[in-house]
């Protein structure tokens, strides 16, 4: 495909890990786009008009013509543009990838997620739920599917180092906001190893924000958060208005505290 | 263990899980042999628990005994894995897009959307209801006057929402909600789903489907105060015919 005549335009905002997805796979296929940042709690018009059902970032257009779902944007862009491919052309190995993918969004992200937002002994069972998930993955790079490779996608950046890639850098912000040991390089030296190099590499570099602005957001939601709490065993959950507690007057910004929660996730 | 008994094909499903219908679909759309086995999901096989640690769940598809997991993903390993034939996802990559993404909404909305139906009372199932409407009035928009969603290939939507269908005489019987009535334009391309022998094979009978249900629900109210208690933890009880191979 002509990379000079199709239109590329997405819609995505700064702090949100699944922007952050499609950002670079468009930078890894060297592709030339346009970008337009969203807030996040208030779309724009054209976010609603091209993501009509779920009304959220990232929306990818292609000559006028929307996808949404970063796994599914992901995979039309590597099947779209087809040099440096993402995906491995196995049809095992493909399903091994979207496995893990849908363990990422479906239970590391939403665990990590839940550190950040819970306390006291919710936040402790949270934190262990992430340490079991990050067992799952450790042990598929010492011994599993990944067993040897220096990415999950091989010598190279495969879709799979995306998806958990970005958002992995949430793990380091909580760690320094929360005050909590979730990657410890000697119960998973893989996993760590794994993500240093990931880091590393150009194309990351220059798709994930500076960590200092990463902490100031974090640190402004976690203090929002606490503050509307009335329970401090209260552990609302990832996107969800909180429920029970709360006054009437705070359900909005409760609400906008769900939506900000959700874009943290990996 | 010996070279030949890893070779072949076996998925470890449960009859009425719309999930591992997805499967058995998928595969008699592809002509290709397996092996069925029933899992007693009370007391999971070693094989099971081997071959899907993570999660533990069927459906799972062992091919030459290597398993995948995900009834979605099972579905595109299959479309992959026999390019040859019956093609289960279209060429364009802007189709293709579309069909995932559609899929995807039909996984995270039908399965917990219809378990409401059953499971809660009074207000909460109103709610519950006017959910399901809507989540069937986009697939109704969607679908438009398609064949099937696809166009005029029977694929990855269509195989991903038609075991739903299954589930239709449940939720009128306990929620009186009639899906025919709410999304009527969806009554032509369930018939024609019907019609095709993959799919006739692979999908349970309502009344089944509905007796299934209502034992579900006797030991859901042993559970207090509407919380929707797990389907897996209690079905073992309940067990059907064992088919032990299917070709499709």
């Amino acid at each position: 495909m002509d990379r000079s005549s199709s239109s590329l335009k997405f819609l995505g905002s700064w702090a949100d890990s699944h922007t952050h997805r499609v950002r670079l796979a468009l930078e890894l296929k060297g592709l030339v786009f346009e970008y337009q940042e969203e807030d996040s709690v208030d779309p724009s018009p054209a976010l609603l008009l091209h993501s009509p059902i779920y009304k959220k970032v990232p929306a990818l257009l292609h000559d006028g013509r929307p996808v949404v779902e970063s796994l599914v944007i992901l995979q039309y862009i590597d099947e779209t543009w087809t040099d440096n491919p993402i995906m491995p052309a196995d049809p095992f190995e493909r399903a091994i990838v979207r496995f893990w993918c849908h363990f990422a969004d479906d239970k590391l992200g939403p665990a990590v997620g839940l550190v950040f937002s819970s306390v006291g002994e919710g936040q402790k069972a949270a934190v262990d739920q992430v340490h079991e998930n990050l067992q799952l993955l450790e042990r598929e790079l010492r011994e599993g599917a990944f067993k040897g490779r220096r990415f999950f996608g091989g010598d190279n950046i495969g879709l799979l180092d995306i998806v958990l890639g970005c958002g992995s850098y949430w793990l380091a912000v909580f760690e320094e906001v929360m005050e909590v040991k979730l990657v410890d390089p000697d119960t998973f030296p893989l996993f760590h190893a794994w993500l240093r190099d990931f880091e590393e590499q150009k194309e990351v570099k220059e798709t994930i924000p500076p960590i200092d602005k990463l902490l100031e957001y974090a640190r402004g939601i976690r203090q929002m958060m606490l503050s509307l709490s009335t329970d401090t065993t209260t552990t609302p959950t990832i996107g969800a208005p909180a429920t029970g507690n709360t006054t009437s007057n705070n359900d909005a910004a409760v609400e906008e505290i769900g939506l900000l929660q959700e874009s943290l996730v990996l | 263990m010996a070279e030949g008994e890893n070779k072949g094909l076996v998925l470890l499903d449960f009859w009425v899980s719309p999930f591992g219908q997805r499967c058995r679909i998928a595969l008699a759309e592809k002509g290709v042999e397996y092996e069925y086995r029933e899992e007693n999901l009370r007391d999971k096989s070693p094989l099971l628990l081997k071959s899907n640690p993570v999660h533990k769940k069927i459906p799972v598809l062992i091919h030459d005994g290597k398993p995948v997991c995900e009834s979605l993903i099972i579905v595109q390993y299959i479309d992959e894995a026999w390019p040859d034939r019956a093609p289960l996802l279209p060429a364009d990559s802007y189709a293709r897009a579309q069909a995932r993404f559609w899929a995807d909404l039909v996984d995270k909305k039908m399965y917990e959307s219809g378990t409401k139906l059953w499971k809660l009372k009074g207000e909460a199932q109103e709610e519950a209801k006017k959910e399901f409407i809507e989540i069937l009035k986009l697939l109704e928009g969607e679908l438009g006057d398609k064949k099937y969603f696809g166009g005029d290939t029977f694929g990855l939507v269509d195989i991903a929402l038609v075991p739903f269908t299954a589930w239709f005489y449940s939720y009128e019987a306990c929620a009186n909600l009639s899906a025919e009535k709410e999304a009527p334009k969806l009554v032509p391309w369930v018939k024609r789903c019907r019609e095709r022998e993959s799919v006739s094979k692979s999908l349970p009978d309502p009344l089944k489907v509905y007796e299934f249900v209502c034992f579900l629900k006797k030991l859901c109210s042993w559970h207090v105060n509407g919380h929707l208690c797990r389907p897996e933890y209690i079905v073992g009880g309940f067990r059907h015919g064992r088919l032990t191979s299917f070709v499709g």
